[in-house]
């Protein structure tokens, strides 16, 4: 067993904790895991441009900025948070719960990329949030904002597992699969419901006491 | 047929508009290195798959050498606050019409071309429905609007320069997943978890695998490179092979403790640092420390249905 391979993690946590670029970080463990492993500099670079060139859609949501800035540049922000402070019954605790339970099933459902960071949470939610909070200053607001955008992954990862064509079902089925377990993805994604309705009670909790902290 | 090669054609022209701008914008001083950027994600967009594994390393390291000298600065915003609200009183609520037509359309799209596979690739219906959604919305929301094409280009720049460098950074972890891969980190970790369970405790197999999902998920940033790792050294041997777990459940909920560590890194950079940078936090972990307190209780949630639900 060559442990030697784990030098990289420690690249990794080291980095992070000296906080130099994340970036620079990612190369320098991708670099000393290879040398490691016993690969030359040029393979090393080859398998990262390989792995780079073939995760490219992961970088493909940012051509949703040119929509969103046209949006916001013609007032969307001020309308959302307009909106919220046109409505009597708009609390922060009401907005952020309905926003996680709308996730939630919308998730469950499949429909993982009708919201996100992106698309809903920075021209929508967290101005609503805001709005609705009424923040005394600065770091509240960024509190208020940070919860938003923690409230639409807490939705998203424990909703979309009930879906059952979604990549981690079908990951799992593929890995019992090879080894001799045979599961439908129905039989797995009935089994995330417990905890999606764990992750409602706690994260919804949590907003509760954050919309009652302010009163 | 349309498929990822086509979203990757549209990819690379936004990417190929924003270097375009940046180069063009005097008020920034370092604008050259915001082009330059932009430019060199362009032309992977475009030309990936024809460049070969090494010019592709090679794009890469470029890149994080102009994020790594502090090359990226950001440029001017457009347009007054009170300009803004003077727009949104102009437009009222038929600007939530037009923030809805991406989710529409992304919805219409995910669930209709999968009745459509000699037209769209059904692999990639998602994707080839985002990027249909935004040129819908383009389209009308530049006729809507009266904007010249040029506007949403400019403003997505904007959005663009307040994410940064970190734009690139989910791409850049999945990429160094499968540098680890290769070395076979996995297969040590595994080997180093297995060791620390004591013999015959099945309450300490059940922790070691809920907690090595967490954790091992917060060092990947990523719990579908967890998953195999975890499963495989404590999961099939352990819970199902020596204990008789239900299959179903050591691997559902194993995965969902694998989410909570998801929620607590860094390392997760699409779901935790870019948020915070498209929302302009001051605390690039302002994300991350707001999920700490959910996750964690979370985490013994998913310990305990394992322990009651397994056996």
């Amino acid at each position: 067993m060559n442990y030697w391979v784990l030098t990289g993690i420690a690249v990794m946590i080291g980095g992070f904790m000296l906080r130099l670029n994340a970036l620079v970080v990612v190369v320098l463990a991708a670099l000393v895991t290879g040398l490691a492993a016993g690969l030359d500099p040029v393979a090393i670079v080859s398998a990262f441009g390989k792995a780079f060139n073939d995760t490219r859609y992961v970088s493909v949501v940012w051509i949703v900025l040119p929509v969103i800035g046209l949006m916001e540049a013609r007032g969307l922000q001020e309308r959302a948070r307009a909106l919220i402070a046109g409505m009597k019954g708009a609390t922060l605790a009401r907005l952020l719960t309905g926003y996680l339970l709308l996730r939630q099933v919308t998730s469950a459902m499949g429909l993982t990329s009708i919201a996100g960071h992106a698309q809903t949470v920075r021209p929508l939610l967290a101005p609503m949030a805001v709005a609705a909070a009424q923040p005394q200053d600065e770091a509240e607001a960024e509190q208020i904002k940070a919860m938003a955008a923690a409230t639409d992954n807490v939705g998203l990862f424990f909703g979309e597992d009930i879906f059952i064509a979604i990549g981690s079902i079908l990951l799992m089925k593929g890995f019992m699969e090879q080894n001799g377990i045979v599961l439908s993805p129905f039989e797995l994604s009935v089994w995330a419901i417990p905890t999606a309705i764990a992750a409602f009670a706690i994260h919804g909790f949590r907003i509760w006491r954050m919309g009652s902290a302010r009163k | 047929m349309i498929g990822l090669s086509e979203v990757y054609l549209l990819a690379g022209a936004v990417f190929a508009a924003f270097a375009a701008l940046s180069a063009r914008e005097a008020g920034n001083p370092k604008r050259w290195g915001n082009a330059a950027f932009w430019a060199l994600l362009a032309l992977s967009m475009l030309t990936g798959d024809r460049l070969g594994d090494f010019a592709n390393g090679l794009l890469v390291l470029a890149l994080v050498a102009i994020a790594g000298l502090g090359g990226l600065g950001r440029g001017a915003a457009q347009g007054s606050a009170a300009m803004r609200e003077a727009e949104a009183a102009r437009h009222g609520n038929r600007l939530f019409l037009l923030a809805l037509v991406i989710p529409l359309v992304a919805l219409i799209g995910t669930l209709g071309f999968k009745a459509l596979p000699d037209l769209v690739d059904p692999k990639n219906v998602t994707l080839v429905s985002l990027a249909l959604g935004v040129l819908i919305a383009l389209a009308i929301g530049m006729a809507w609007l009266r904007a010249g094409p040029a506007e949403p280009l400019h403003e997505g720049r904007r959005l663009m320069d307040s994410v940064g460098w970190a734009a690139i950074l989910p791409q850049m972890l999945a990429s160094l997943g499968a540098v680890f891969a290769l070395a076979g980190v996995g297969k040590v970790v595994g080997a180093v978890m297995t060791t620390v369970i004591p013999d015959g405790s099945r309450l300490a197999a059940v922790i070691a695998y809920g907690l090595g999902m967490a954790l091992f998920t917060m060092v990947m940033g990523n719990a579908f490179a967890a998953f195999p790792v975890m499963a495989a050294a404590i999961g099939l041997p352990l819970l199902i092979g020596q204990y008789h777990g239900d299959p179903a459940v050591v691997a559902a909920i194993g995965m969902l403790a694998g989410f909570c560590g998801t929620l607590m890194t860094p390392m997760a950079a699409n779901f935790n640092v870019v948020p915070a940078a498209l929302l302009e936090l001051k605390d690039r972990n302002a994300v991350v420390k707001a999920q700490i307190p959910t996750a964690l209780p979370l985490l013994a949630v998913n310990i305990a249905l394992i322990w009651f639900l397994a056996f």
